[in-house]
């Protein structure tokens, strides 16, 4: 009984004409592989294949590969010594074996101290540490911006804490938590203190030997390596237990044949990134600060969540009031555009909005968060596309909702 | 990504109907911004009695807009006795289907088809005539009963007259309007439970009150292993899928393969809750820890 003659909006009428190749703002998600970092695998794929646990040239040859790379990570986050650098399969079990790993070098410790808006690889597990494993877990609160209060962490560390696991830069807003600060606080009471900082490196400078921190986490993926390989710094001396046992390799820390070819990449990556942090501090700042500036002034009731200044050079994180944010994506990528959203209905495969309720934002405006994430390889052009197509896309989505009569007496 | 139908995907790159109907006939308005989704739907009846005009405002998903804009399209043309018959399956097979996750939409697009029609009569101040309503949970409309809920206090309490349903529930106590139709259900639930059919009654939705629940502990002794494993599947799949749209679930209690389950925060107060606990978490309980489950919400 479908009427063909009924009004219809066309939402992406009179667009500018698609890019000539996708704009990819989802850095924080995953990145793409540099050129170089392919380039510098495939020979691993190819005839460089042997085990680097083998008594022959095959097996040297990879050997020695794995061993520069881990010079080129050591590197990137001033590691006195390479052996200091356990490979894993990346940012998730980097977590997983800091926390479990250490819990389990400190049996009688059954405490552990986190925040509420932990990465999923975090916080998933000390729920279930909670739930399963008999565990108690401390979540601390942030502020409205995102921020962690200081005596918090100080009230939260217990006699029998075994660990506390707090995030460098938050993967949603990009809010950065005063590492160093948390790290005297909970050096003093000497207790083991791990930084994910998966979404901070290659994104700002790390400097291990002079941290407080005893564990780090980084992921090769976020910083134009491949998925599938991270790596866990643990400073000597640290008591870690393994979670993956049935072999020697990683000094006992991580049994299993190295992902060599991803090594190699996640090495030449992190040198990469290492020699364009000036480029992420002062380029891809630029680029978010002018996406940023033009958007909040071009949508009305549009509100950046999150401290603005105690941030990730790369990421913006705006809700757009009155609309839901899968649609804004959907019409994004219509238009060639790669966003993501603390939306209920996008969690099926992007960040829940947990980040953002520990803030304290409504619901009514975290539904219409987006999050733009840039890298080194995003262009000014894009930015500009990017503010010229979101205006209307939001003001066409606006006409849609009932809500919109709200927006008079808001 | 979400895989959506081509006409899912059309029918929200051009909506069709956007907007609210000029003196409208009858105004239907479900969810909120709170729950991420809500949609108000808007109709103007000709002379004859059928849909000239729908139109539709809608906060959500695309699948929630493309939803509501095939719904304005389906009852357009039609009489409110043939609008009536439109279920949220019809509305999501109109659309080429929907993800699993996504039938929400339409079932609030169904809803809100429900509540403009309710609204219709009531501004003619007149009962809603129960034919229209016959799929759908309200029964009785004075006091807003669903059909489930006079169903359910039937069942649990084995009520045998209207007095009884009216005494538990309300349905009934208004208008009469629905005498006829609580008969007729207390016709079937009795043919059910002479028959013997009792125990495997699972409708499209329950609420029972914790006074109703069986008494005891959280389960028995010898059901530890099952409950282990619907913990488990709360633990790692339920739970974290609910509390990414703001709400929760816990075990209430468990009998005869019967989970007793309590929605916490956003999902407790969200219209589409039964679509919740049927569509989802009893799929997921029967897919991986016995086909026989039965999930009822506790209130």
């Amino acid at each position: 009984m479908a009427q063909e003659s009924s009004p219809r909006l066309n939402l992406m009428e009179g667009m500018p004409p698609l890019p000539d190749k996708g704009i990819y703002f989802d850095n924080n998600a995953t990145t793409p592989v540099a050129e170089e970092v392919i380039q510098e695998m495939l020979p691993f794929l190819r005839e460089h294949f042997g085990n680097p646990s083998s008594m022959h040239g095959f097996g040297a040859r990879s050997g020695s590969a794995v061993a520069t790379a881990r010079e080129q990570i050591a590197t990137l986050l001033g590691a006195d010594q390479t052996s200091e650098l356990v490979f894993t399969g990346g940012g998730s079990e980097s977590d997983n074996l800091a926390i479990v790993g250490t819990l389990q070098a400190y049996p009688d410790r059954k405490h552990v101290v986190t925040t509420e808006v932990e990465h999923p690889a975090v916080l998933g597990l000390c729920r279930d540490l909670e739930k399963r494993r008999g565990y108690d877990v401390t979540y601390l609160k942030v502020d409205g911006q995102g921020r962690l209060d200081l005596d918090q962490v100080r009230d939260a560390v217990r006699d029998d804490t075994a660990i506390v696991s707090i995030m460098m830069a938050n993967n949603e807003t990009g809010v950065l938590f005063d590492s160093e600060a948390i790290g005297a606080i909970v050096k003093e009471k000497g207790v083991v203190y791990h930084i994910d900082a998966v979404q901070a490196a290659g994104k700002l400078p790390l400097d291990v030997r002079n941290s407080s921190c005893d564990l780090l986490s980084i992921s090769g993926h976020k910083l134009h390596a491949p998925k599938g390989v991270g790596a866990l710094y643990v400073r000597k001396g640290t008591k870690i237990r393994p979670l993956i046992v049935g072999g020697h390799q990683e000094r006992g820390r991580r049994a299993g044949t190295e992902n060599v070819a991803g090594i190699v990449g996640f090495g030449l990556a992190c040198q990469l990134a290492g020699q364009n942090l000036t480029q992420e501090k002062v380029q891809v700042r630029a680029l978010r600060d002018r996406l940023e500036e033009k958007l909040l002034a071009a949508i009305p009731d549009s509100q950046l969540n999150g401290d603005s200044e105690h941030r990730l050079p790369n990421t913006t994180n705006i809700s757009y009031q009155y609309i839901e944010g899968e649609g804004i994506l959907l019409l994004l990528d219509r238009a060639g555009v790669a966003a993501s959203s603390g939306s209920a209905c996008t969690s099926g495969n992007l960040e829940p909005s947990h980040v953002l309720r520990a803030m304290g934002i409504p619901f009514t405006q975290a539904h219409g968060s987006i999050r733009f994430s840039l890298s080194r390889y995003n262009t000014q052009d894009e930015v500009d596309y990017v503010t010229e197509v979101l205006p209307p896309i939001i003001e066409r989505l606006r006409m849609i909702t009932p809500f919109n009569a709200l927006r008079a007496t808001f | 990504m979400w895989n959506y139908s081509d006409k899912v995907l059309d029918h929200f790159m051009n909506p069709r109907n956007v907007g609210e109907v000029e003196n409208p006939d009858g105004v239907g308005e479900v969810g909120s911004m709170a729950c991420g989704d809500a949609l108000r739907l808007s109709f103007r009846l000709d002379a004859a009695g059928r849909i000239a005009e729908a139109k539709f405002q809608t906060f959500g998903c695309g699948s929630a807009i493309a939803s509501s804009s095939v719904l304005t399209e389906m009852i357009k043309g039609r009489t409110l006795e043939e609008a009536a018959v439109i279920t949220n399956e019809d509305i999501a097979k109109e659309l080429d289907g929907l993800p699993r996750e996504k039938m929400h939409c339409s079932v609030m697009g169904r809803e809100a088809l429900e509540a403009a029609m309710i609204d219709y009569y009531q501004r003619l101040g007149r009962g809603v005539p129960c034919n229209l309503l016959k799929q759908d949970s309200i029964l009785c409309n004075c006091f807003q009963v669903t059909k489930q809920v006079v169903k359910d206090a039937i069942m649990s309490h084995r009520l045998e007259t209207i007095e009884d349903v009216t005494s538990y529930t309300k349905a009934g106590g208004g208008c009469t309007e629905c005498h006829h139709d609580i008969q007729d259900l207390l016709r079937d639930c009795w043919d059910k439970i002479e028959s013997g059919q009792a125990g495997q009654e699972t409708g499209p939705g329950q609420l029972v009150q914790l006074s109703e629940m069986p008494a005891g502990p959280i389960y028995a002794a010898e059901d530890q292993e099952i409950v282990a494993k619907i913990e488990e599947l709360f633990d790692q799949e339920i739970s974290v899928a609910l509390r990414n749209d703001g709400g929760d679930i816990e075990l209430v209690r468990f009998r005869d393969n019967q989970v007793f389950v309590r929605l916490t925060g956003a999902c407790a107060a969200c219209r589409a809750s039964q679509a919740t606990i049927k569509g989802y978490v009893e799929a997921q309980l029967r897919e991986f820890v016995n086909p026989d489950i039965a999930v009822i919400e506790v209130e």
